[in-house]
């Protein structure tokens, strides 16, 4: 059966590419570039330690052991795949509490998470700051150059018999008598296909709608701050206890907690801001001043350091943070991968896997039951 | 005039100058070895764009040299690489 999955970014990618393995025809299709859109405001975080058990941490867990075969299939340094480890920092007893809280459930559910004491932590970090009470230690995490892996995983389904063709934007749905989709209308013309995978990123609710099958995926902003090249100063992805209740919040105001790594370009990114603001791109001044004190609370060295850019991108979140994965009974053929807010690249090779299963007809190696499209309906 | 010093030797500058234009004037084309392989930098676009011409004033790297106004007795010297290698870790 021929697949055909819109959007060429990140997830797009893992689904071809997991697709045209599985044996599948595939054609990807995106209005932009390769990586030209939810990708390339990312960051390329890999975790299980930010996520509370539960769902996404069991996708999670899946798709940290697929990035590491996808890591041995392609080629780990063509993809800036990084198995470099998450280390946590907690600033106050409260904050160290509800970190030894968290990373015994997730022990519990198979994440290898190893609580560190303040008196431990500079043998792993030597630049933080020793203003710390404790923190944690997961060797799991990981760290990808998203555009770079969008890219590879392409070019590796090209390499499968799958065809990419960017500057093609999907404007409707092609159904039978049935009422199933039988493909797309492009800008390039009509495109017939059995499975059409919604991968869409932050649009994934507009590609939805187009099917007649609404998805409440919206954006949430967030800015990535990028430092002058250094040699390499920061070992890990370091973020502060206070990261995990932020990703999980609900508020719509701003949000800022603090993610600090170095890439292998010797820049380091300094996350996390998040505001629920819709597209709106403009720059705030405010929000960059705040993640740039955070970083250097736990960095002080990062004082001195020149700030080169910064960028912005837009999470595709849905009410429940959960994503989007798997057939849409509601309009039959069409596939969902999609919502996957602020973790996407992590959760991208498991997605990937999971819908070439679900399409294969094999036994999917997770319940997809959390993330089925149907659940928002009221 | 303003004067100053690099790698040891003594420059003369315009008052208002930048550490950049006075290097260029007094035949200094290069005082950067890039990060990866050393090859000399100097001056690219001399905007602040590039990030090119890096270097030391005082103690301090990562100054863009074209941004930077040369002032009475700074200290200025070349820089290697990122010039922060005493962080690396």
């Amino acid at each position: 059966m021929d697949v055909l999955v819109i959007g060429a970014g990140m997830v797009g990618a893992a689904c071809a590419y997991h697709c045209a393995a599985a044996g599948l025809r595939v054609t990807v299709l995106d209005r932009g570039g390769v990586a030209t859109g939810t990708t390339s405001g990312g960051e390329g975080n890999i975790l299980v330690s930010d996520k509370e058990p539960g769902p996404e941490l069991d996708l999670a867990l899946l798709s940290v052991r697929r990035w590491r075969i996808l890591g041995e299939r392609i080629g780990a340094d063509r993809l800036e795949l990084e198995h470099k480890g998450g280390v946590v920092v907690a600033r106050s007893a409260p904050a160290l509490a509800g970190l030894a809280d968290l990373t015994g459930r997730q022990r519990a559910c198979g994440v290898d998470a190893v609580d560190v004491t303040a008196g431990d932590l500079p043998a792993l970090e030597p630049n933080l700051t020793r203003d710390v009470t404790g923190g944690a230690h997961y060797p799991q995490d990981m760290q990808v150059q998203p555009m770079l892996a969008a890219a590879a995983l392409l070019r590796a389904a090209r390499d499968l018999g799958a065809t990419v063709h960017t500057g093609t934007e999907v404007r409707g749905f092609l159904f039978g008598r049935d009422g199933a989709v039988t493909g797309v209308r492009a800008g390039s013309g009509d495109r017939a296909a059995g499975w059409v995978v919604n991968a869409a990123g932050t649009w994934g609710g507009e590609v939805a709608d187009l099917a007649g099958a609404p998805l409440p995926v919206l954006p949430r902003k967030g800015f990535v701050l990028v430092t002058e090249p250094l040699p390499r100063v920061i070992r890990h992805k370091v973020y502060t206890a206070d990261y995990v209740a932020g990703v999980a919040s609900d508020d719509a105001g701003l949000e800022t907690s603090v993610v600090v790594e170095g890439t292998r370009a010797g820049t380091v990114l300094i996350g996390a801001s998040r505001e629920r603001v819709g597209f709106d791109r403009r720059m705030s001044l405010p929000v960059i001043r705040e993640l740039a004190a955070q970083a250097i609370g736990l960095f002080p060295f990062l004082a001195d350091v020149t700030l080169l850019r910064t960028y912005l991108g837009f999470r595709p979140y849905c009410p429940d943070h959960l994503p989007v994965i798997g057939p849409d009974p509601r309009v039959p053929g069409l596939v969902h991968a999609c919502g996957h807010e602020g973790a996407g690249i992590g959760l991208s090779a498991a997605t990937g896997h999971l819908i070439a299963q679900t399409l294969t007809g094999a036994t999917p190696d997770l319940d997809l039951a959390p993330f089925r499209p149907e659940r928002f309906a009221a | 005039m303003t004067t100053f010093s690099f790698d040891g030797e003594e420059v003369t500058a315009e008052p208002g100058q930048s550490v950049g234009a006075a290097l260029l004037a007094a035949g200094y084309r290069s005082w950067r070895t890039t990060r990866h392989g050393g090859a000399p930098r100097g001056l690219f676009c001399g905007i602040g764009v590039c990030f090119d011409c890096l270097v030391v004033v005082n103690g301090r790297p990562g100054l863009r040299a074209c941004l930077t106004e040369v002032r009475d007795g700074d200290v200025v010297s070349s820089q290697e690489g990122a010039g922060r290698d005493h962080l690396a870790c």
